[in-house]
């Protein structure tokens, strides 16, 4: 029983932050509990549904605002950590924040917030009150507190938080095509969590501490004894799973095509994202002797995961599909970067990611635009329209040049950091299969614009159109300036992306800013 | 007792596997139920079997008397417990409405969202 | 289910299981329980109800929807955790107050708040999916 004030006195120093937290510090922790709070009222007033766009509006454009600062923050004064409940770190659980995982969580809330501006006409009131703005907030805080946590099992429970919001939003209507897509979705995702859950269970086998910083420090006595080669193996097939790396990539081309069309937008943009985060954490930050020693696996399952997801796309009818299996294509330069190591190579990746988030959710709305044009969801059915909306054909031409990185957008940066990181290091065939793999790439897209835009309309089909929307389009322009602006002039991302490597590189910042007393 | 508890998460990842090489969903989500329960127990088991002490400590006093059980990998199993218990809720309630909607619990006859023999138009 | 013994005795065991629930709830603090367990035995009682009376009984009985409570549970439990930073302690530090009820020294603190906002997030959750598949019954 917790007895009167005063009678205890105990020496607190050894277990708890004595030092008082600035108020910016809490910045680390904004997004994650405005997302948290947003959808905690937002359930609550399940019923008032025209409140719940305003309420998500706002609540998403203050975790950009939120994370803005953060990144400001960070790339100024270096990584930013606070332990909750005021435990000493190992024992609380840390929040870090460095560029890396601030900059994804910046792009993420500025994709989800447009997301959610498309949203406004694509979700209806039914799906309104089955949660789809709920859910996204807490997709959304699950998807923060991925990037800014610093510990492993929270990491876990963070990944959880996203997944089980997704699947909230993946069976949103509830047709027959959902419920079997949510289903390979749901099995196949929940396996790859579990088998990240039974690595957690030997990590912590081994240190005795669930903190990354923690173990980055202890991860050098610990090589010798300990079966780390098998833990990173482990980490390194969970997360590849969740990124959708071939061989384990199956999932994605068979659910992402069937939700609401924002849903697939979202989804593609953010969650293989926060795989591949994972990937460059923990290959970087834990275990980089044993990512060196996967480096080649990387190179082979990344130029694979290229060449397949474009050969894919190529394969596909269905337009969303195709666009499912250029993500996964997207997916296999990430891998790459991340065999390739170096500041370039991890820089490459890092901005590709970016990239990626952004290019991705703007094709998934953009295939959504043209559905409502003509009703049209299938590349056999597609066609006319050009004749029928120039300004649609203009946008989509220059987000397929941005996806298939051609210049002038931002596809093509990361590619050009990329391919020069492969033949700096020499490996010719890794950058050979990069530019194969946008070669297909570009073809899977130019054969959309031919299908879809220049040819007549088929006839004998006759699909149902939907009104056009202004804040549809408002989202899907939203989300193409970025891609202009970063290909035009691309030098801050690129310093922030060669930076966010660096950091990657060289863990101590890392460590010392979570330990201040390993400092030498 | 450490070889027993890790022979016994063999038995359960076995089993889990074996349920979850299967066809049909049902069997899916008791291999999922099975899984979640094998690495709960790995976890606890990671974390050292030591004293049987439960680590609350006695009323009046700010330490626990004695050496107690280590309670971080407990805190872990609670919160995958947690996390398990509610991904089998929902499954459960997803596995269900597809087996009345789709009219099969069959993962060979759930082709809706993967439909077989689907092209992409051959020419312009 | 048409059972005339557990349509008579179900109320008042329902009545005694959420009862029950919140002495679990409170007495986690310092002792084996706490929100998630205790929410995990009112949402049976609720599924009992469900189970006897039908899904529309436990509708009206609960008054909000499964889901607004677990809404409210969430924010709740958010709020706890931001009380920390008007004293400048990290996010989710606990803070105490022992005030003096009719003589009675009543500990509060953040934790137990949070733990019932878990409460709440547990039972409206499973409640919400308990009925979800008793609704499909017929």
């Amino acid at each position: 029983m917790a007895a009167g004030k005063g009678e205890i006195t105990v020496d607190v120093t050894q277990a708890w932050v004595m030092t008082p937290v600035q108020p910016m510090d809490w910045l680390i922790v904004a997004p994650i509990v405005l997302c948290l709070g947003a959808g905690g009222i937002l359930l609550m007033f399940r019923k008032d549904v025209r409140q719940h766009v305003r309420i998500t509006l706002g609540g998403l454009a203050l975790v950009v605002v939120a994370n803005g600062a953060l990144l400001h923050r960070v790339v100024t004064d270096g990584p930013l950590v606070m332990t909750m409940g005021r435990w000493l770190p190992p024992f609380g659980i840390t929040f870090n924040a460095d560029i890396l995982g601030v900059s994804f969580a910046l792009v993420a809330s500025i994709v989800a917030l447009l997301g959610a501006l498309y949203a406004i006409s694509d979700v209806d009131d039914i799906e309104r009150r089955y949660g789809f703005y709920p859910f996204l907030m807490m997709m959304m805080a699950g998807v923060m507190g991925s990037f800014l946590t610093g510990d492993i099992f929270n990491l876990y429970v963070w990944f959880e938080v996203l997944l089980i919001s997704s699947f909230g939003l993946i069976v949103l209507g509830s047709t027959h095509r959902q419920l079997d897509g949510a289903l390979r979705y749901a099995f196949l995702n929940l396996i790859a969590t579990t088998i990240f859950l039974i690595t957690t269970g030997y990590l912590y086998g081994v240190f005795g501490t669930l903190n990354m910083a923690d173990i980055a420090r202890k991860a050098a006595e610990h090589r010798e004894a300990g079966p780390l080669l098998t833990i990173a193996a482990l980490y390194f097939f969970a997360f590849g799973m969740k990124a959708a790396a071939f061989p384990v990539n199956a999932w994605l081309p068979a659910s992402y095509h069937t939700p609401k069309v924002v849903v697939s937008a979202i989804f593609a943009g953010l969650l293989t994202k926060v795989g591949v985060y994972a990937l460059l954490r923990v290959g970087f930050t834990l275990f980089p002797p044993e990512r060196d020693v996967f480096a080649p696996a990387f190179a082979i399952a990344g130029a694979l995961t290229m060449v397949l997801g474009a050969l894919g796309a190529l394969a596909q009818n269905d337009i969303r599909r195709m666009l499912a299996f250029l993500v996964v294509s997207g997916i296999g330069l990430m891998l790459a970067g991340i065999a390739m190591s170096g500041p370039l190579g991890i820089g490459g990746a890092v901005f590709y990611a970016l990239h990626s988030m952004v290019a991705m959710t703007a094709v998934f709305l953009l295939a959504g635009l043209m559905q409502r044009r003509n009703g049209a969801a299938h590349l056999s059915d597609a066609g006319g329209l050009y004749a029928s909306s120039p300004l649609l054909a203009a946008l989509a031409l220059v987000l397929i040049f941005a996806v298939a990185g051609l210049p002038p957008f931002s596809g093509l940066w990361p590619k050009v950091m990329l391919v020069k990181a492969g033949l700096d290091i020499g490996a010719w065939w890794l950058v050979a299969t990069i530019l194969l793999s946008a070669f297909l790439t570009t073809l899977a897209l130019a054969r959309l614009f031919l299908l879809a835009f220049w040819r007549p309309a088929p006839a004998g089909f006759a699909g149902q159109a939907s009104p056009d929307s202004r804040s549809a389009l408002a989202g899907v322009v939203g989300l193409t300036v970025p891609l202009v602006v970063f290909g035009v002039y691309p030098e801050p991302v690129v310093q922030l992306s060669v930076s966010a490597a660096e950091w990657l590189l060289n863990p101590q910042p890392y460590v010392n800013a979570v330990f201040p007393a390993a400092q030498p | 007792m450490e070889t027993l508890l890790a022979l016994l998460i063999g038995v359960y990842l076995t089993a889990a596997v074996y349920l979850m090489i299967s066809k049909h969903t049902i069997r899916l989500i008791l291999g999922v139920a099975l899984l979640s329960n094998g690495v709960n127990l790995l976890i606890f088991t990671a974390g050292r079997l030591t004293a049987d002490v439960p680590p609350i400590i006695a009323y009046g006093s700010v330490v626990p008397a004695g050496p107690v059980a280590n309670p971080l990998p407990q805190a872990l199993v609670l919160t995958a417990i947690v996390i398990g218990f509610s991904f089998f809720a929902f499954l459960l309630v997803l596995t269900y409405r597809a087996y009345r909607d789709l009219g099969t619990d069959d993962s060979d006859h759930m082709k809706l969202a993967e439909p077989d023999g689907v092209r992409p138009p051959q020419g312009y | 289910m048409q059972t005339l013994i557990l349509r008579t005795i179900s109320p008042v065991l329902c009545a005694f299981m959420i009862l029950y629930s919140v002495f679990i709830t409170l007495r986690g603090h310092n002792d084996p329980g706490g929100g998630f367990i205790g929410g995990l035995i009112a949402a049976s009682a609720f599924a009992i109800y469900g189970i006897s009376h039908g899904v529309g009984a436990v509708r009206r009985a609960m008054y909000f929807h499964p889901m607004a409570i677990a809404g409210f549970g969430l924010f709740f439990g958010t709020l706890t955790g931001l009380l920390a930073y008007f004293t400048a302690e990290p996010f989710f530090t606990g803070k105490w107050a022992f005030p003096d009820v009719f003589g009675v020294t009543v500990a509060l603190s953040t934790p137990m708040f949070f733990d019932i906002g878990v409460y709440f997030v547990v039972v409206g959750a499973i409640t919400s999916i308990a009925l979800a598949l008793e609704e499909d019954h017929h």
